[in-house]
């Protein structure tokens, strides 16, 4: 394995060239990038991952610059949803996990010997596919489970608080029963509050892994609200199955494949290039829903 | 929806009359085979009049389905009936000693034995001299001080096993499942080899809470094992994602969303140690004057009281063991109800 690692890291130094779409974003006259304030954003660099023997994932690279929703398409098994947790570093919790490459956050790899991953988290933050409140919290304090968490001290809770439940659009529908258990939401509801959690300790970059996959239209439409409105102030990565939910939210949308072999990103463009002109035909499959 | 009046509710799944009618003739037929064979064969005695009546049951009414639905039905009613059998075969035997403990022990139960205790009084002695205050507080202290501590190295255990699944998880759990066999006497004599003659050189309630800790912490281990590899993983995630750390992950979600099934966790334990009495008997020294120190001097207990009080052997004191015994049921009954509505009610909020 070790070897494999090393074989890979040299093969990455020599061939990888990032792709850069700031400046595909000018050509084509999507939302521009990158405000200071904003990071400088994120970006991978030859990204493996395996679990144990099976690679499950080669040689990924990719920049989500600040301020932009990127989706990840493809079909099950290639990748997508472990490509995402090695940005948060969350696929090293899988036992006999292993990952080659670099994941940039400001340009600082967040894998560098001595980073504090809790830091690396709190700045990364996560919405899973299911919904998971913590259940033995109101809706109040699951907002801000996170601040204890991390025993990060905040100066007006209450603010705090409503801000994160105004933003994650949950705000009106829970503003009289903040005491009462997060279990007691409707599903959509619940993954409202989970995104409200993730936003209280201020990530600048928020990872979706299908957040809408086990919600009614309805509340997928609310999420989705919400993610334009997030777009904002932070970076977005959503891995979704509905190609309609990208074309919706995302400003860039990548295409990932797996032939039998590790997953692979086949194509990143801006949305509207990947649903009208895909440049690989494989993409096009996809999207026009002839396999996958 | 409108005409809701005019329609009348009906439950068609449930059995009509003349079902009903059949199964009480079965049961009917069922009884009268055990009494006729009770009476005309060798075996006597109450459990004869169960055994027979049992089978009888099972095959009859296996019998009458086969003839009306077919041999799936029969199937289903014979397995259903050995259920059936199976639950109250197992309330029979439980019921019987709290009957058994309640009929005995009710003449000895006064006021004066909560209050007294048996400093100046011998077992044989009438009922109204002395009591088993000393008893009740000598189980009491045992049963807080093996508490305070088995609850955290059971739970930190069953933490290891489930949270950190270090190097030594397998011998770990290996461990306390082999230790949840240990005779309750193995446990006293090594307390008494290990710490009281070498170190102490003394009876005390210490020594008795050390022997129950021992038995205590594999039970209170496994269940809370059991218990927190329930909690989804997704909780584990949504925590670390959260920024948390591993140990505050678990101690403010992981824990929390446990907190039912760890006061059970707890409850088991009580339930194993509350009645031990071999370890009792060598460590405590058995007091008969209220110690409400647990770290020096002899220490009564409901369970040695029972067995001094049995010794003894006249009525008295027979009598005495008896209403030490209802009184030791009860407290544990207390005990668990107590425990079960806290647990619940933290649960509820």
């Amino acid at each position: 394995m070790t070897t494999s690692h090393e074989n890979e890291k040299e093969k990455m130094e020599t061939h990888v060239k990032p792709t850069s779409l700031a400046s595909v974003a000018q050509a084509h006259n999507v939302k521009v990038p990158g405000t200071r304030a904003l990071g400088t954003g994120l970006e991978t660099r030859g990204v493996h991952a395996w679990f144990g023997k099976h690679h499950a994932l080669a040689d990924i690279s990719l920049d989500f610059a600040a301020g932009t929703v990127t989706a990840l398409i493809g079909p099950s098994g290639c990748g997508k949803s472990t490509y995402i947790r090695t940005i948060n570093r969350m696929h090293e919790f899988i036992p006999g996990a292993a990952m080659a490459g670099e994941v940039l956050l400001d340009g600082k790899d967040v894998y560098a010997p001595g980073t504090d991953v809790t830091k690396i988290r709190l700045q990364i933050g996560m919405v899973f596919q299911k919904p998971n409140p913590f259940p033995s919290m109101t809706i109040g304090e699951n907002v801000l489970s996170g601040l204890k968490l991390a025993q990060i001290k905040a100066e007006n809770k209450d603010d705090l608080l409503e801000e994160c439940l105004e933003r994650a659009g949950l705000w009106s529908e829970v503003k009289d029963r903040l005491g009462a258990h997060g279990g007691s939401l409707s599903g959509g509801q619940q993954q409202r509050l989970c995104i409200a959690r993730a936003l209280a300790v201020r990530p600048q970059v928020l990872l979706m892994d299908e957040p809408c996959s086990a919600l009614d239209p309805g509340s997928t439409l609310r999420i989705e609200e919400t993610i334009r409105h997030l777009s904002d102030s932070m970076t977005i990565i959503i891995v979704t199955h509905n190609m309609q939910q990208a074309a919706r939210v995302s400003d860039y949308t990548a295409f990932f494949l797996s032939d039998g072999g590790p997953g692979q990103m086949i194509e990143v463009a801006p949305t509207s290039e990947i649903f009208s002109r895909p440049q690989d035909p494989r993409t096009e499959n996809y999207v026009t829903g002839r396999f996958g | 929806m409108s005409t809701g009046s005019s329609v009348i509710p009906t439950k068609p799944w449930k059995a009509s009359n003349k079902q009903r009618a059949i199964d009480a003739l079965v049961l009917l037929v069922a009884l009268l085979a055990s009494f006729t064979v009770v009476a005309v064969t060798p075996m006597k005695g109450k459990l004869a009049y169960f055994a027979v009546f049992f089978i009888a049951y099972a095959l009859l009414t296996s019998i009458f389905k086969a003839q009306q639905r077919g041999s799936a039905a029969a199937k289903d009613a014979l397995v259903n009936s050995l259920v059936a059998i199976g639950a109250i075969v197992t309330v029979i035997p439980v019921a019987s000693i709290l009957a058994t403990v309640l009929k005995n022990g009710l003449p000895g139960i006064s006021f004066g034995l909560f209050t007294h205790d048996m400093a100046l009084a011998t077992p044989t002695d009438p009922l109204n001299n002395g009591g088993l205050l000393h008893a009740i507080t000598g189980t009491l202290l045992l049963v807080t001080v093996a508490l305070i501590l088995s609850v955290p190295i059971g739970i930190l255990t069953a933490l290891y096993l489930t949270e950190i699944k270090g190097k030594f998880t397998g011998p770990i759990r290996f461990l306390v499942q082999a230790m949840s066999g240990v005779p309750s006497i193995v446990a006293g004599l090594f307390i008494l080899s290990a710490v009281l003659y070498p170190i102490t050189k003394s009876y005390s309630g210490l020594m008795g809470s050390l022997s129950l800790t021992i038995l205590m912490i594999p039970t209170i281990a496994r269940t809370a094992e059991e218990v927190l590899n329930l909690i989804p993983n997704d909780l584990r995630e949504a925590g670390t994602a959260l920024g948390g750390t591993q140990w505050r992950t678990v101690a403010m979600i992981v824990l929390p969303a446990a907190k039912s099934g760890l006061v059970t966790a707890i409850i088991l334990g009580v339930a194993r140690i509350a009645g031990e009495t071999a370890p009792i008997l060598l460590l405590t020294g058995g007091g008969d004057r209220v110690n409400p120190n647990a770290f020096s001097g002899p220490m009564g207990s409901l369970p040695y009281y029972i067995w001094k009080s049995f010794n003894a052997g006249s009525p008295e004191a027979i009598t005495r063991a008896w209403a030490g015994l209802l009184v030791l049921v009860g407290l544990v009954l207390i005990l668990f109800t107590s425990a079960r509505f806290l647990g619940s009610r933290k649960a509820a909020k």
